[in-house]
């Protein structure tokens, strides 16, 4: 896994050993699968997560209070290779109304032979959240690798 | 911008490890980490130095408040690659 910085955006890569299909049904269905539970700006526990797997669909949080937050609008499916979703959330970490102010992910999926997968993640146009976005993309990614950790924190 | 080194120093050590964990949970201020963690206030702050140098975490004024983050998109794709490198259990 690695990390680059540019002015205004985060890339961040993954090689996971699945074919790519099932590589972005997980990233895209199965979201729930793997999302942090605690990274949410519902009120209430995370419950579940829903990403509607089509243009101008949305991913969902819901609460177990059965609030509901949209935080991201699906801008592009293209089942297995691509999908972009916006990023609807402020400097403050609350739901950003306003899609100028968005910035967006693009994940790309390539095979790597037939049981393995390199995932590329782009979050970019983070300078749309306005004066102090660079705590955002702070907050989002920086320039280390972590794969070695992964791989110690999972001997245990 | 890679440095392996520091990182790997920076975890080495159990008590940064258990705030690094921490924090990839959920971000905190300084006061959480130390009333959940059997560590004094001003160690907390100097462990969050050396995570922080080492590129680990990272921190951002929240109102009158300092909050620390674990990256959030390789923590992220950390888990991914976990779900997603499971035996395919069934295909649609």
């Amino acid at each position: 896994m690695t990390t680059q910085l540019e002015a205004t955006s985060v890339t961040t890569s993954v090689e996971v050993e699945a074919p790519v299909e099932h590589a972005f049904r997980v990233f895209t269905e199965g979201i729930g699968s793997w999302w942090n539970p605690d990274h949410h700006i519902l009120e209430a526990e995370l419950a579940e997560m829903v990403f509607e797997p089509r243009v101008g669909g949305h991913i969902i949080d819901r609460g177990t209070d059965g609030t509901e937050c949209r935080w991201a609008r699906v801008l592009a499916y293209d089942p297995p290779h691509r999908v972009c979703f916006s990023w609807d959330i402020n400097l403050r970490w609350q739901l950003e109304t306003d899609p100028a102010k968005a910035s967006e992910i693009e994940v790309a999926f390539t095979p790597d032979g037939p049981a393995r997968t390199r995932v590329v993640l782009t979050h970019r146009h983070l300078d749309r959240h306005g004066d102090g976005w660079e705590g955002m993309r702070d907050a989002v990614g920086s320039g280390w690798d972590l794969t070695r950790y992964a791989e110690v924190a999972g001997q245990r | 911008m890679t440095n392996h080194g520091a990182a790997l120093t920076a975890l080495a050590d159990p008590t940064r490890r258990a705030i690094f964990e921490r924090l990839a949970r959920s971000p905190s201020a300084v006061g959480e980490l130390a009333r959940e963690l059997p560590v004094s206030r001003p160690a907390v702050s100097q462990h969050l130095k050396v995570l922080k140098s080492a590129g680990l975490v990272t921190d951002q004024a929240v109102g009158t408040r300092r909050v620390y983050f674990e990256q959030f998109w390789q923590q992220s794709l950390i888990r991914f690659r976990a779900a997603a490198s499971q035996p395919i259990q069934e295909e649609k």
